[in-house]
C-alpha cells in the first residue's frame, strides 16, 4: 500500500475520532467561559501537512460530520472548514513556512476564519442574534484557547499522518544535508 | 503538469463548495421530516452509542480539567465569598426566629415540597454531547424514545428549567437550551411569571454566546418588577397550538437588571439559575401536563 493510499483511511479515522472527542469531551470543558474547538485545528494541521486539495476535502468531511453529529444545518460547517483547509494548504504550497510557531499562528488564524465565517453564515441564514460583547468575548476566548493547544494538536496530527505523508521538500532537504553531498558546510 | 494539478485542485474546490451550498439550501428548505434530516438522524442514531461510550470514557479527563478550572475559579472567589459569608452570618441570626416560625407553619400546612416534580415523570439522563459552537446551545442526553421521551418535553437540571427536547432518537434526545438563538431552530419563548405580583412575560434568549442572560419580553407597562425578582414558568407557551409545554412554577432564574425602565423599550434581563455551560445530568419531564395546567 503506497503512502497516498494510506493517507485516506488515516484522514477518515482522524476526522471521526476528532469529531467524537470534540463533541463528547472538549465541547463540555468550559475554559474561561469558552470551549476549545478542535475542528479548525485539525483541518489546519491537515492542510499544512498535506496541501490544499487534501486540506479542502478533509475540511469538507469534518464539517459535514460536525453538522450531522450536532444536528446543525448541513453544509454550514462544511463550507467554512473547506475554506480553512484550503487556505492552510495554500499557505504550505505558496510559502512553505518552517518556523516552530507556525502551527500556533496558523491555528489562531484558522479559528478566527472559522468563527467569523460561521458567524457570517448564521447571519446570512437569518439568526436573530445581535453582535454583542458576550459573543466577541466567547470568540476571542476560543481563539486564545485554540492557539494554546494548536501546537500539540498539530504535533499529534503530524505523528498520526507521518507514515502516510507524501515525500515533502523539507524532509528531502534534511536528508540530503545529513548525507553531506549538497550541504553548504561541505562546500566551504 | 503544473496546469493540470492547478485545474484539478480548482475543480475539486469548486465541486466541494457547490456540494456545501446544495446541502445547505436543501437542508434549510426542507421540513423536519425531509430526506437530509432523516439521514442526519440515522447517522446520529448509529453514532449515539459511540458518543455515549466516549463521553463515559472521557469523563475522568473532563473532571480533571474541571478540577483545575474550579480551583482557579475558587481562588478568585475567596474574597467575594468571605464577604458574603459575613453578611449571611448576620442574616442567619435574624432568620433563626423566622425559621422556627416557618417550620411550625410548614407543619401546619403539611406542605410536601416546593416543586413536587415527581408527578411529571422525570427521567434522569447523562449529557453525552454538547454543541461545539456558541451558535447552537444544544446538548444530547442518553434518554430517548425508548424511555418515553418525546419532542417538546421540558428539561431541567438540579437548579432550574434549562430547555426542551427538540429531536428524539431511540436511545438519546437532543435538547435545545433556553439560550439557543440559531436560525434553524427558532426558540419557543417560555411563558413566564415574575415577581410577587406574578407579572406575565415571555422569556427569550438575548443573543449567541450569552448563556447567562435572557430577556423577559411582552411585559405589560408599569409591571413594577425589580432586580432580585424570581422568574418561573407560567404553564403556557407563546405558540397557542402547543399549550402548556412547560408545567407551571418551574424555577427559571432571577431578574438582574432592567434597562430603560418605565419606557416602551424597557428590557428586563434574567439570569438563569442553571449554569448552561456546566450540565452533567439532567431530567426530562415526560408527563409535563400531569399537573393539570
Amino acid at each position: 500500500m503506497t503512502a497516498s493510499h494510506q493517507l485516506v483511511p488515516r484522514l477518515l479515522a482522524l476526522s471521526i475520532v476528532g469529531v467524537i472527542v470534540q463533541t463528547a469531551a472538549v465541547a463540555q470543558l468550559p475554559i474561561a467561559g469558552a470551549s476549545a474547538d478542535l475542528s479548525p485545528l485539525l483541518v489546519m494541521a491537515v492542510g499544512l501537512l498535506c496541501g490544499s486539495l487534501a486540506g479542502g476535502c478533509f475540511g469538507f468531511g469534518v464539517g459535514l460530520l460536525v453538522d450531522i453529529v450536532s444536528i446543525q444545518t448541513l453544509g454550514v460547517s462544511s463550507l467554512v472548514l473547506l475554506g480553512v483547509g484550503y487556505a492552510a494548504g495554500r499557505l504550505r504550497e505558496a510559502r512553505d513556512p518552517e518556523g516552530t510557531l507556525v502551527p500556533l499562528a496558523a491555528g489562531a488564524l484558522a479559528t478566527l476564519l472559522f468563527s467569523v465565517g460561521f458567524a457570517l453564515m448564521q447571519f446570512l441564514l437569518g439568526a436573530a442574534s445581535p453582535v454583542g460583547w458576550a459573543l466577541v468575548r466567547q470568540t476571542l476566548a476560543t481563539l486564545v484557547v485554540n492557539a494554546l493547544i494548536a501546537l500539540p494538536v498539530y504535533a499529534l496530527v503530524r505523528r498520526w499522518l507521518l507514515a502516510a505523508l507524501p515525500e515533502d521538500r523539507r524532509r528531502r532537504r534534511r536528508r540530503t544535508y545529513t548525507t553531506g553531498g549538497l550541504s553548504p558546510l561541505s562546500r566551504s | 503538469m503544473y496546469d493540470k494539478t492547478v485545474r484539478r485542485r480548482r475543480a475539486v474546490l469548486g465541486l466541494l463548495v457547490a456540494g456545501s451550498l446544495i446541502l445547505l439550501t436543501a437542508y434549510f428548505g426542507e421540513s423536519g421530516g425531509g430526506a437530509l434530516h432523516g439521514v442526519q438522524r440515522g447517522t446520529s442514531e448509529v453514532l449515539n452509542p459511540i458518543q455515549e461510550g466516549a463521553s463515559v470514557a472521557l469523563k475522568p479527563v473532563r473532571d480533571l480539567f474541571g478540577w483545575f478550572g474550579d480551583t482557579l475559579d475558587a481562588k478568585g472567589k475567596v474574597e467575594e465569598l468571605s464577604a458574603e459569608r459575613d453578611r449571611l452570618r448576620a442574616e442567619l441570626a435574624r432568620q433563626d426566629n423566622a425559621t422556627y416560625e416557618n417550620a411550625r407553619m410548614a407543619k401546619l400546612l403539611k406542605t410536601t415540597g416546593a416543586l413536587g416534580l415527581d408527578r411529571y415523570g422525570p427521567k434522569t439522563g447523562r449529557v453525552i454531547l454538547a454543541s461545539p459552537t456558541v451558535w447552537y446551545a444544544t446538548i444530547r442526553v442518553n434518554k430517548g424514545s425508548s424511555d418515553g421521551v418525546r419532542v417538546g418535553m421540558p428539561v431541567i437540571n438540579e437548579q432550574a428549567l434549562i430547555g426542551r427536547v427538540t429531536a428524539v432518537f431511540n436511545g438519546a434526545a437532543q435538547v435545545t437550551l433556553l439560550t439557543d438563538t440559531s436560525a434553524s431552530r427558532p426558540s419557543a419563548g417560555v411563558s413566564s411569571r415574575a415577581g410577587k405580583r406574578n407579572v406575565f412575560g415571555v422569556l427569550e434568549p438575548l443573543g449567541a454566546g450569552n448563556p447567562n442572560d435572557l430577556v423577559l419580553e411582552n411585559v405589560a407597562p408599569g409591571s413594577k418588577l425589580k432586580p432580585g425578582d424570581r422568574v418561573v414558568t407560567r404553564g403556557t407557551v407563546s405558540d397557542p397550538s402547543h399549550p402548556s409545554l412547560y408545567p407551571p412554577g418551574l424555577p427559571i432564574g432571577v431578574i438582574t437588571r432592567i434597562d430603560r425602565e418605565g419606557t416602551d423599550t424597557e428590557e428586563i434581563h434574567v439570569r438563569p439559575y442553571a449554569n448552561m455551560k456546566d450540565l452533567d445530568f439532567v431530567s426530562i419531564l415526560t408527563r409535563p401536563r400531569a399537573g393539570g395546567a
